[in-house]
């Protein structure tokens, strides 16, 4: 689908690199020794079977667990707790498994809120609503159209996204994380609980975002087809541990990969 | 010096052990439904007026009895009026029913029953004992009646507790508490178990009611009183029995001993118009307490996933 | 036919974003605020003005200040009594002490100092959520009840421990009847009710419902649950604040810690559960239901010819109130509001329905 745009960014400086990373909970041990890095302008998939770690590492490369050893160096900063919003500070975005969407505001107001970083008018200036204040939220709000046209959702702003259904959830979920412009995107199963046609979109979106805004993508999902498709470096886990790295043609003819996801023994 | 002291700390595990009471009936709801419920509080009052009523008419054990079909009507009523129509509602929405509850019953009590102070009289001994008299000059003077609503509540405890953990009712109202669709869908009946525990936590009420109203007289502050379980179990943990017991005695010896330790010191401190801060000790010590252990002392630590 | 959206076609994106984006809701509220300005003062008696318009419109504010805590972010509150308290404690206090104080820097100032009171109790909404702030929050209800009553300072070592206001001028003019009070009083409503809709539409609003809605999903976009959270208690404790100074100064004239109990806090709280979590236009609507309920209720014996005794009047009331809640809490969560929205999405379309 896209060999052509992959091979020229895969040269690309490492943005973020994880080294070594471990993670429990009281007596499960989520990740043990997790390394790899992400280049620039690349997608990186990170894929493996159930309660393999995926997400959790994910949680870790935003700051929602902090990993009991391991370093993660994000931008060239070496960090080691970190909340998410500083997470965000720094650039990174990201969507959830289960869609985490301000269920009771409208779609236009969800992906506003993701310019919230980029907003930097006073509270004094809010209340009047006048002059600069009006120019910032109107200005912002050009930006955020640019982002609903692109994912195809202007008939649906001002509904409120409870009501809408998943497929277009998880689109204003995409269009919330765009808005903040981040520099690296986090996915975690874009296309979880979709029928073909929105899968389709969806890696269209994701093929999109990286081409037109160059945006750095890690994305996390089970079609193995869509994965192959779509990244340019591919990441597996099992059982916490990392064990195969590569592109998808070097991953998918992996013995241990074929083992795990066959399920023969460990 | 020290006489007095211990004289207090007694009384208020004393009083405690009536707060344990009341939060036993906030946990049990809390356990099996995910409901705060702010009622409680009136659910005491509602009780003790009952019975002080009925008692006008009837023997006490036959009042009391008719108390306790008055209180399972009114588990009935809240389950089929409020929370049946409520199922999958937030938490918080819940909560401001149960609010909404609270006001109706505040009214509706004191119109059906009438709004005057009346007597609970239980027959229990008046007369204060003296222990301990070789210990300290005069003896420690204890109430009697508290001392036996204490023994009341330990049994009340351990019923509950067998209840809990060897019925089968017990087991199916542990599971609801766990996962509400998870125990619908092995086929335990959902609303049934709710009318249960309503109408238990109503029983317990009715007994904190008696012993409160037998100590204070019944009138409509029993409610605010009966509020004071709310910091019990925040310092016991939302969900634990134990933690409800050891709470109400934690907060009623503490506030007490603050009345009669702190409450000269902040006095002479900030120039007051007397103490009374029994009014706000127990809130003020749960909120320190809960800066340190959100989840309580016997509560579960709760990791949230992302 | 009346109201309709059709031709009115929004040309920027500053238009689609007014308040008011149709024409028809333009000249409603300039209906609405006409008929306050102007409208009330030419039939209004002392007794409208003094038990229907003026606390209807003091308690507005506080029912604003509560749902932005509450409706918008989410922070279930018990404390508005206590906090409406620190407000009338602190105006009184600086009226007493600060001389010649402009009465608009007063309200205002008191406004701050609730403020700071509220952040303080605001703290432990860090840590903990729900039902366990609601507790926290009954804290600081009963811990500020307690103070007023006991610190002597804070009354000025009244012996009865009840304060009474002197009279109030603001530019040389005496604020001392109904009338004036009133007018008073809207032009503040006005102002604030108008900040707080741009504050609830602006970055700070979207930020409020964000933590609402989903915390954890509003960390990653940024929003700072330590801004977010105190920055509601903050703004919220502001109207409260003011709400309860211009409730001791316009409407009660002198009070006792008794009048800011913890059943204000089940009145303001009950006002935007009724009126619509989440709505400024609710918070109005909530506060004038629940002041007009037991006026009515109180002439209800009398139009019906049943004697009832006054006692038997405030247990139906609260009878009434308690059912309302229940009601709506099962009928329609967003309370009055929502009904309104509907009613105008219905008029969109009449008379023909499709």
């Amino acid at each position: 689908m896209r060999a052509s745009a992959g091979q020229g960014v895969a040269a690309g400086d490492i943005v973020l690199s994880v080294e070594d990373v471990s993670l429990g909970f009281g007596g499960v041990q989520a990740l043990t020794g997790v390394s790899f890095d992400i280049r620039n302008g690349e997608i990186r998939a990170i894929i493996g079977p159930n309660g393999a770690g995926k997400t959790s590492m994910l949680n870790v490369i935003n700051g929602f667990y902090h990993p009991q050893s391991g370093r993660i160096t994000f931008k060239g900063k070496t960090r080691s707790k970190m909340r998410p919003y500083e997470a965000a500070r720094g650039g990174i975005a990201r969507t959830f498994q289960n869609v985490a969407l301000f269920k009771g505001m409208t779609a236009l107001d969800n992906i506003m809120a993701g310019r919230t970083l980029k907003m930097h008018r006073g509270v004094l200036w809010q209340i009047l609503r006048v002059g600069p204040a009006l120019a910032e939220e109107v200005e912002h709000r050009l930006k955020v159209e640019e982002i609903i046209d692109f994912l195809e959702i202007a008939h649906i702003r001002k509904i409120p996204v409870g009501r809408l259904p998943y497929g277009l959830q998880k689109r204003v979920e995409l269009g919330r994380a765009l808005a903040m412009e981040p520099n690296l995107l986090l996915l975690d199963e874009p296309m979880a609980g979709m029928n073909l046609e929105e899968k389709e979109d969806m890696s269209r979106f994701i093929i999109d975002v990286n081409n037109h805004f160059g945006t750095t993508i890690a994305l996390i999902e089970h079609d193995m087809g869509v994965v192959m498709d779509l990244s340019d470096r591919v990441v597996v886990l099992d059982y916490g541990r990392k064990i195969a790295d590569g592109t998808p043609d070097d991953v998918k003819r992996d013995q241990k990969v074929i083992d795990a996801y066959l399920g023969v023994g460990h | 010096m020290l006489g007095p002291i211990l004289e207090t700390l007694i009384g208020g595990l004393l009083t405690g052990v009536l707060y344990s009471l009341v939060a036993l009936g906030f946990v049990l709801i809390f356990k099996a439904s995910g409901v705060f419920n702010f009622a409680q509080g009136v659910m005491v009052l509602f009780a003790a007026l009952s019975v002080a009523r009925l008692s006008e008419f009837f023997p006490m054990p036959i009042a009391i009895a008719l108390a306790v079909v008055v209180m399972i009507a009114l588990a009935y009523a809240i389950e089929f009026l409020v929370l049946r129509r409520l199922v999958n509602q937030e938490g918080i929405i819940l909560f401001m029913a149960t609010l909404g509850v609270t006001y109706f019953l505040e009214g509706f009590g004191q119109t059906v029953w009438g709004s005057d102070i009346y007597k609970i009289d239980l027959g229990m001994p008046k007369n204060p004992i003296f222990v301990l008299e070789s210990v300290f000059p005069g003896g420690l003077l204890i109430d009697p009646s508290e001392l036996i609503a204490a023994l009341i509540c330990a049994i009340m405890v351990v019923a509950l507790a067998i209840f809990f953990q060897v019925t089968r009712v017990g087991r199916a109202l542990r599971a609801v508490a766990d996962d509400h669709q998870a125990a619908q869908s092995v086929g335990i009946p959902l609303n049934q178990i709710w009318l249960m525990v309503w109408a238990v936590a109503g029983i317990v009420a009715l007994v904190a009611g008696m012993m409160w109203g037998a100590k204070l007289g019944v009138q409509f502050s029993l409610s605010l009183v009966a509020l004071k379980a709310l910091p019990v179990l925040i310092l016991g943990g939302f969900t634990s029995i134990p933690g409800a017991i050891v709470g109400g005695l934690i907060i009623g010896a503490g506030e007490k001993l603050a009345e009669v330790v702190l409450g000269p010191v902040l006095i002479r401190m900030f120039d007051l118009a007397g103490g009374g801060i029994e009014n706000w000790f127990a809130y003020v010590l749960a909120l320190m307490f809960l800066l340190v252990r959100p989840q309580g002392l016997f509560g579960e630590k709760i990791i949230e996933r992302v | 036919m009346l109201y309709r959206e059709a031709g009115q076609f929004k040309t920027s994106y500053s238009a689609d974003q007014a308040i008011f984006s149709i024409a028809q809701d333009r000249w409603f509220v300039m209906i609405v605020l006409l008929l306050g300005f102007v409208g009330v003062p030419l039939v209004a008696n002392q007794y409208l003005y003094t038990e229907v318009f003026i606390p209807v419109l003091i308690l507005s504010i506080a029912a604003i200040g509560l749902n932005i805590l509450t409706g918008y972010c989410g922070q279930v509150s018990l404390g508005t009594g206590g906090f409406m308290a620190v407000g009338a404690y602190a105006a009184y206090n600086l009226a007493l002490r600060i001389p010649d104080m402009n009465f608009i820097l007063v309200f205002a100032l008191s406004g701050v100092v609730a403020m700071l009171v509220g952040v303080l109790f605001g703290l432990p909404s860090l840590r903990i959520k729900g039902f366990y702030l609601a507790v926290a929050t009954l804290a600081a209800q009963f811990f500020l009840e307690w103070a007023f009553a006991r610190v002597k300072w804070f009354t000025n070592y009244a012996p009865s421990g009840s304060v009474a206001v002197g009279k109030i001028e603001l530019f040389g003019f005496a604020i001392d009847t109904p009338d004036r009070k009133y007018l008073f009083v809207l032009a503040l409503v006005v102002v604030m009710a108008l900040a707080a809709k741009n504050m609830v539409r602006g970055r700070l609003g979207r930020s409020w419902m964000a933590m609402r809605d989903m915390d954890i999903a509003a960390e990653i976009i940024g929003i700072r649950p330590l801004n977010a959270k105190l920055s509601a208690f903050a703004v919220s404790s502001f109207y409260i604040g003011v709400a309860g100074a211009l409730w001791g100064f316009l409407r009660l004239g002198s009070w006792e810690p008794l009048a800011f109990d913890i059943n204000r806090s089940f009145q303001v709280l009950f006002m935007i559960i009724i009126g619509g979590l989440g709505s400024i236009l609710g918070s109005f609507l909530g506060a004038a239901f629940i002041i007009l309920v037991p006026i009515f209720l109180n002439q209800l014996p009398h139009l019906l010819g049943i004697p009832l005794s006054t006692a038997a009047v405030s247990h139906i009331e609260f009878m009434v109130f308690g059912a309302m809640i229940v009601f709506f809490l099962i009928v329609e969560p967003n309370g009055f509001a929502r009904l309104w929205a509907i009613a105008k999405e219905k008029l969109r379309l009449w008379p023909f329905p499709y």
